[in-house]
């Protein structure tokens, strides 16, 4: 059947929003690092851009059951490298996450989002208990995803193994929990929250106690929020452009090409900028979520809704730490903030939401 | 969607249609088993559309509010983050004399200044501890003056504190510090003219609410008092600023504009600091004042009051000891009694009832009187200074002598409204309008006044006090030696003044009988050369007239607080001027508790001379220009140490 996944198959809407993204993301890398030391951050994204759209095209071009009875195998090598990286992995900021591959240092964490939606739409297609999750299930599945979650945690990265969650919960809901279950879990999940918190370093109670308090001590752990929000606020309506957007440029923004590209971006295009940013977002999630509507079966529906679920809690937690309306976790903003693996594990990502679309005639 | 081209494809193309058209049938009636059917899912993708749309409109509500709501705070915010602004103050204008010698002068110096933004409280006590600054002040100041974004914790820095500043302003360690450029007021020593000059000092909340002070902010530096003080606008300078573009680790990166400094204007006064310095000399361990003024103009040459203080003191942040010590001093070194005394006259008021008299023909120059050496007036009796009496006198020597029962008489017989007519026009109970703060009026009782103050008639027995410048009669030293040379000028009084070529105000003109005053002075010219009451005023070469005055202070409730041993002493007086005939320098002393008005009297005599001897050594300079240039001397009066009182 090799005439239906031809190239005009592919989810053109998805990509030329992808590529905007793309567009916007190396620009504004581009006119954030001007004259500092990650000058050559924006070409390196694009090279991250180009090779990360040859990764989508392989991984569209992959039957996606084929990868899914493959998944345990994946789940292993997932977490293996996550030991590796702990073990051998380098120590940057003082929290060991990268790990050197031909030259490459690789996030691990990043690409065992990939493997995880994969297990999740595995797991729920396959489960025995006839047509609804038992508390059994739940169980195994929370193990599978909270093991490499509590790696990631140990790194200390507590930002990425949150974005774990929203693929375990987007999985659990699309195949349908009792409203029981769901009552009982919210409950849990509200008194377990104040517990959690005397799990935290110190410096992430820090950053949850000045998300609150910003002003209690504007040098300190609010310095972020606050000086993004003056840069947000300094754009105004139609932004500052390069030249005046002194939040960005005179180093009051806490790196302005990853986790805070979105304020630099936003103190230099304004809001008319900020909204044309995230129509862009709206519709890169819309379309995935489409694609989730029309896929022929319920492994596709999963993935496409994991990585539908993952890029919308990136963009509410990154977007909503810009506007000091999320605490600060150091997640990044996909497809606009300077990095590889980050930006490769996006594109994978796509590219199996590609590869569910390219098979929704297949029969 | 690509056109195909060749005919396969297109019959692909169509069976790509139909398939699409068939395929829901397809798909859930053959391909898959019930319970992988994704349209289940239908409702619950439906609600993460919701969710999604709910996340955006949330993001976008947060962008709204920060860029579109209220942008200016943030760009506000922004601009205080990236630019730093160093004040460069401005000097305050110099206070010069008539011969352009400074009086009050500028030095320059380092000042510390914390950025409001950036202060933490913790930081606080090792700053205050650093620079011999008590904590407890340094945060009353930073809680005091909100409203400044800087705050200038510390004048005068000496080199060591300059130096630990340095080595710890940078962001690791305090960078709320600041070091500027500063000036500090440097005001002659030892008190020195430093009631006429004043203070200046950093303006208090009472000040900043009053719609005077609208163009000043807290914290700002204010002239206090005197001349510091009326001229505050003409002397303060505008404060300039830098504006220099730093990062986040606080580095310059690049000048963005400087506002220059413009250095407020100097104040040319008056005084002339020759006699200004023989005025203190010989007021120096007495208390009272000293006022030169030109007759001609209201010039004002000297001004001195004593005990003094040291403005120096006042300039940086005076610590509350020092004022508190200084405000309760008994001897109320902060008084300017030149403006602000209010005494009795004593004798120094009989020229002007001798005008009274004779302008009102009560009395002409041959009216006698008999002085036994008091007289009985509505059952009281009143004593003349003379206790063996003056014997038969007329005008002219119960001027020079000051015969008290002579102008009991001629008090008695104008009557207190008739006094206070011509006082009035003297300017007795008049404030002269000098260009000083806090002038004080003085009192010029008469009926109306009497009914005023405390609703009851005036007796004709009190009259007889105030004719010799007792009872409810009050003056500053300004008020009556304005009179007095006024009266010496024919009957003109301007308005005294400190600064130099300001057009005359002619304050009052009266149109006395020439003959009349040729009287008054003639007497008075008698005081000093007749051998009258201050005969030790007088000068070779030169006609001083004068009256002398013994003031009574038991009558007065004025001192009656100050609990000083002294204290019911009576003041000395002596009023001078001269030539007497269209005089150029009028002067008055006041010797407080000086027992007797002799004591005054040799007071005026060194500021008269001093001042005849510089217009002599000027003209001599002038004359002998030709001859070979020689220095002239700095001060050709000879300094008579404290007692130049005898």
């Amino acid at each position: 059947m090799a005439v239906h996944r031809s190239i005009r198959d592919l989810d053109w809407m998805l990509l030329g929003v992808t590529l905007a993204l793309c567009a916007l993301g190396v620009l504004q890398i581009y006119s954030a690092t001007l004259s500092t030391k990650w000058e050559d951050a924006w070409w390196k994204q694009i090279i991250w851009v180009v090779s990360g759209l040859g990764m989508m095209w392989l991984a569209s071009n992959i039957d996606y059951h084929v990868l899914l009875g493959r998944v345990m195998y994946f789940y292993l090598a997932a977490v293996g490298l996550l030991i590796t990286t702990a073990v051998a992995g380098n120590k940057v900021f003082g929290s060991t996450r990268w790990i050197r591959v031909a030259g490459f240092t690789l996030q691990t964490s990043e690409f065992v989002k990939i493997v995880l939606i994969l297990l999740v739409a595995k797991y729920l297609t396959e489960f025995k208990s006839g047509g609804v999750l038992s508390w059994k299930d739940l169980a195994k599945l929370g193990g599978l995803v909270g093991f490499p979650m509590l790696l990631v945690m140990k790194q200390p990265d507590l930002g990425t193994s949150l974005t774990y969650i929203p693929i375990l919960i987007a999985g659990v809901l699309m195949s349908g929990l009792p409203w029981k279950y769901l009552a009982i879990i919210g409950t849990v999940l509200v008194v377990s929250l104040p517990i959690g918190y005397h799990f935290l370093k110190p410096y992430q109670k820090d950053r949850l106690v000045s998300f609150v308090y910003p002003d209690r001590d504007p040098k300190g752990t609010g310095f972020q929020v606050i000086q993004s929000r003056i840069a947000v606020g300094n754009g105004g309506m139609w932004g500052r452009g390069t030249k005046d957007s002194s939040q960005t440029h005179l180093g009051f923004l806490p790196v302005p090409h990853t986790d805070f590209i979105f304020s630099s971006f936003a103190e230099e295009h304004g809001f008319v900028g900020v909204v044309i940013a995230l129509v862009l977002y709206f519709l890169l999630i819309m379309q995935v979520v489409q694609n989730a509507q029309t896929s022929t079966d319920k492994a596709g529906l999963y993935i496409c809704m994991g990585v539908a679920a993952l890029l919308l809690f990136h963009v509410l937690v990154n977007v909503g730490m810009v506007v000091g309306k999320m605490p600060i976790t150091g997640i990044p903003l996909p497809l606009m903030s300077s990095g590889g693996s980050s930006t490769w594990s996006i594109f994978l990502m796509l590219g199996l939401v590609n590869g569910v679309r390219l098979r929704r005639f297949v029969n | 969607m690509r056109i195909p081209s060749g005919g396969n494809r297109r019959a692909t193309a169509v069976a790509l249609l139909k398939s699409e058209h068939r395929r829901d049938d397809r798909i859930v009636s053959q391909r898959f088993p019930r319970d992988d059917d994704p349209k289940e899912a239908a409702g619950k993708i439906a609600i993460f559309q919701y969710l999604t749309v709910l996340v955006f409109v949330f993001l976008v509500s947060g962008f709204w509010q920060l860029q579109v709501k209220n942008p200016e705070y943030y760009s506000e915010a922004a601009e205080r983050n990236r630019i730093k602004s160093t004040p460069l103050l401005a000097p305050r204008g110099k206070i010069l004399d008539r011969d352009n010698r400074v009086i009050v002068d500028n030095k320059a110096s380092y000042s510390l200044l914390l950025n409001r933004d950036q202060i933490k409280a913790e930081h606080l006590p090792a700053i205050a501890s650093s620079l011999q600054l008590d904590y407890g002040d340094l945060a009353a100041t930073i809680r005091r003056t909100t409203s400044r974004p800087q705050i200038i914790i510390k004048d005068e820095l000496t080199r060591d504190e300059i130096a630990w500043i340095e080595s710890h302003q940078d962001a690791s360690a305090y960078p709320e510090m600041q070091l500027i450029r500063s000036w500090r007021r440097q005001y002659p020593q030892d008190g020195f003219a430093a009631h006429v000059v004043g203070y200046v000092g950093e303006i208090g909340e009472a000040e900043l609410d009053s719609p005077q002070f609208i163009d000043y902010h807290q914290g700002d530096v204010i002239g206090k008092d005197g001349l510091e003080r009326q001229y505050d606008k003409t002397l303060r300078g505008v404060d300039g600023q830098q504006r220099v573009l730093v990062d986040n680790l606080g580095r310059e990166r690049q000048m963005e504009a400087t506002q220059e400094a413009v250095p407020g204007k100097d104040l040319k006064t008056t005084l002339d600091l020759d006699l200004q310095a023989v005025g203190e000399l010989a007021m120096e361990g007495k208390r009272g004042s000293v006022v030169a003024i030109d007759p001609r103009n209201g010039a004002v040459l000297a001004m001195v009051s004593a005990p003094s203080y040291d403005p120096n003191k006042f300039t940086g942040r005076i610590s509350r000891k020092d004022w508190s010590q200084m405000a309760n001093d008994p001897g109320k070194p902060l008084l300017n009694r030149a403006v602000q005394a209010q005494l009795a006259p004593g004798s120094t008021f009989k020229p002007i009832m001798a005008i009274a008299g004779l302008e009102t023909a009560t009395v002409d120059d041959q009216t006698t009187f008999f002085c036994p050496g008091g007289a009985s007036f509505y059952g009281h009796y009143f004593a003349c200074h003379l206790k063996h009496g003056h014997g038969a006198i007329q005008l002219h020597r119960a001027i020079s002598q000051s015969c008290d029962v002579y102008f009991y008489n001629v008090g008695n017989r104008l009557g207190i409204d008739r006094i206070a007519y011509y006082a009035d026009l003297a300017g007795i109970g008049r404030k002269t309008g000098i260009d000083l703060p806090n002038e004080t009026q003085g009192t010029m009782p008469s009926t109306k006044w009497k009914l005023r103050v405390s609703r009851q008639k005036w007796y004709a027995g009190e009259t007889i006090s105030v004719a010799i410048g007792q009872g409810a009669v009050t003056v500053s030293p300004l008020q009556i030696l304005s009179a007095l040379s006024g009266l010496g000028a024919g009957g003109k009084w301007f308005k005294p003044h400190l600064i130099l070529g300001e057009t005359p105000v002619l304050l009052r003109q009266a149109h006395f009988k020439p003959e009349n005053l040729q009287q008054v002075i003639s007497g008075m010219y008698g005081v000093v050369n007749e051998w009258g009451t201050g005969h030790a005023a007088q000068l070779p070469n030169v006609k001083v007239a004068g009256k002398t005055g013994t003031a009574q202070v038991a009558a007065t409730e004025k001192t009656k607080g100050a609990k000083l041993h002294s204290a019911l002493a009576n003041n000395a007086w002596f009023v001078g001027f001269a030539p007497s005939e269209n005089p150029e320098i009028a002067v008055v002393a006041l010797f407080e508790n000086g027992e007797e008005s002799y004591n005054a009297v040799p007071i005026v005599r060194d500021v008269l001379k001093a001042y005849f001897d510089k217009k002599e050594r000027e003209r001599n300079h002038i004359t002998r220009i030709e001859k070979p240039f020689r220095a002239p001397e700095l001060l050709a009066w000879a300094p008579v140490p404290g007692g130049a009182t005898q």
